[in-house]
């Protein structure tokens, strides 16, 4: 097998990245895939957390580019699935420990027996982007619909068009259905008619998500939970399946039932 | 040493206020990318952390080149921050890639000759979406095919054309040309500017129509409708 190289970025920063590198990986890990996730956020690593593989980390990635490990050493295995793999950062060092030639030989080693690399990008548009880009085959940009988020978006499209990086996916993430039906936030249309890239999957709002990511439990876990859902279709149509985009508008739980409290439709 | 001698007389390096300068020759490109890594690999601690700008005379640089280049020397940790170019080709791609094409002391006047020969007939060309964080700097017409973003910059001396959605900030007539205009097929932009007269304006509109932006005869930008009479 040779692994797909996937970066997920966004310019700005808090907006899901680490998060759906988190989710994405699990979801491609529960449909058997191996995959191996690389946190390229230097100096401020949080992967581990999200993933729950904070205690198991020995060496990171700064450690193997400095020859202190070799590669297997620094792969953290995950709890649940044995296909699963976190090669975490250095938290006591800076982006410039690692170059863009550094990421490409590191994925070079990683190709021939995994299927999916996944790579976490740091915010910001600098080396740590950098970093994060040299080694991708397909990127995927995720942003909010936030106007400061999705001019942020627009911004790394802009850079990976100059540096022909091939056509970037979009992920739009945390989007609330009823905002938007009340024209309180930016549709999915809107996003998509001002970045005019191809749109891989849509993440409605979930607090789930976040309870996952402090339990160290990536939502995708969760059967019930519509985030997780989505990050699983995502996961789907990066493997080529071609799954239809789910229907945010019928909304079961939470949503509909304070909808029905207060009356609204 | 003779090696030295060689590299030291095809690129030239000198400190300015930006930073580090190196001027290139009309020599092979990659003969002289080869040869200012090697004079950076000789002195590693004097360029460690330093910004560097490179006048690249008529190069057309593509935009591998540059991007090559601008890894190899952040590999050094010396960061490309200005390409100065006389050929638009290569303006264009610097440009694109977030680069500066102007440094503070600009060169003298009569070595950018290419901007006198700018006729009404002469535009710069551009087939994609102008995104945010871009500048595209021209000293005749533009003529975009595609979108300007918001964060986006068009700044010409000439008329600019888009034949797209303008969201962005465009300057025509930049250096006091009030009779050149903008015309877009929707023109909500969030700032137009002529000569140096600047609008904040525009609304997105429901059903854009083509518009024309003109410094009018009360001396105010106004845009009005496109009218094909």
């Amino acid at each position: 097998m040779t692994a797909q190289v996937i970066t997920v970025t966004s310019g700005k920063g808090g907006v899901g990245k680490t998060t759906a590198v988190a989710n994405l990986a699990t979801a491609l890990a529960m449909d058997g895939k191996r995959v191996v996730c690389i946190d390229g956020d230097i100096g401020l690593r949080n992967l581990d957390v999200v993933m729950g593989l904070e205690n198991r980390i020995v060496y990171d990635i700064v450690d193997v580019i400095e020859g202190r490990c070799k590669l297997k050493q620094a792969m953290i295995r995950d709890k649940k699935y044995p296909e699963l793999y976190l090669i975490p950062a250095a938290q006591t060092r800076d982006k410039n420990a690692v170059s863009p030639s550094d990421m490409v030989r590191i994925c070079n080693d990683l190709k021939p027996d995994t299927d999916f690399v996944i790579i976490d990008s740091p915010a910001g548009i600098e080396r740590g982007f950098r970093n994060a880009i040299a080694a991708a085959d397909r990127v995927l940009v995720i942003t909010n619909p936030e106007v400061s988020a999705v001019r942020d978006a627009d911004r790394v499209v802009g850079i990976l068009e100059a540096e022909e990086k091939g056509n970037p996916y979009l992920i739009l993430n945390r989007l609330n259905p009823t905002l938007v039906k009340n024209n309180d936030m930016l549709s999915a249309e809107d996003v998509l008619d001002l970045l005019g890239i191809h749109l891989i999957g849509i993440v409605p709002e979930d607090e789930n998500v976040i309870i996952g990511s402090n339990k160290g439990a990536p939502v995708v876990t969760d059967a019930k939970s519509r985030a997780g859902q989505a990050f699983r279709n995502i996961a789907k149509r990066l493997q080529g399946q071609d799954v239809p985009f789910m229907d945010l508008d019928s909304q079961s739980g939470l949503w509909s039932a304070i909808q029905k409290l207060t009356g609204r439709k | 040493m003779n090696t030295m001698e060689q590299v030291t007389s095809i690129v030239q390096i000198k400190g300015i206020r930006d930073g580090l300068l190196a001027t290139f020759s009309d020599a092979a490109w990659e003969d002289q990318r080869t040869a200012l890594i090697l004079q950076i690999d000789e002195k590693p601690t004097f360029f460690q952390g330093a910004r560097l700008a490179i006048d690249v005379g008529n190069q057309v640089l593509k935009v591998n080149d540059l991007v090559e280049l601008r890894d190899q020397l952040s590999e050094r940790n010396v960061a490309l921050w200005a390409v100065i170019s006389e050929s638009p080709t290569t303006e264009q791609t610097s440009q694109l890639l977030g680069l500066a094409t102007r440094i503070s002391k600009p060169r003298p006047e009569e070595q950018r000759r290419f901007a006198d020969t700018i006729s009404d007939e002469t535009a710069l060309f551009i087939s994609k979406t102008i995104r945010s964080g871009t500048r595209i700097e021209y000293p005749g017409n533009i003529v975009i095919i595609g979108d300007v973003n918001p964060g986006a910059e068009v700044i010409a001396e000439g008329n600019v054309v888009v034949w797209g959605r303008v969201r962005g900030v465009i300057h025509a007539g930049v250096k006091g040309n009030r009779n050149a205009f903008i015309c877009a097929l929707d023109l909500s932009a969030n700032q137009l500017r002529i000569a140096d007269e600047v609008s904040a304006m525009l609304k997105p509109q429901k059903d854009p129509k083509p518009e024309i932006a003109i410094i009018n005869e009360q001396g105010k930008l106004q845009a009005e409708l496109w009218n094909t009479n």
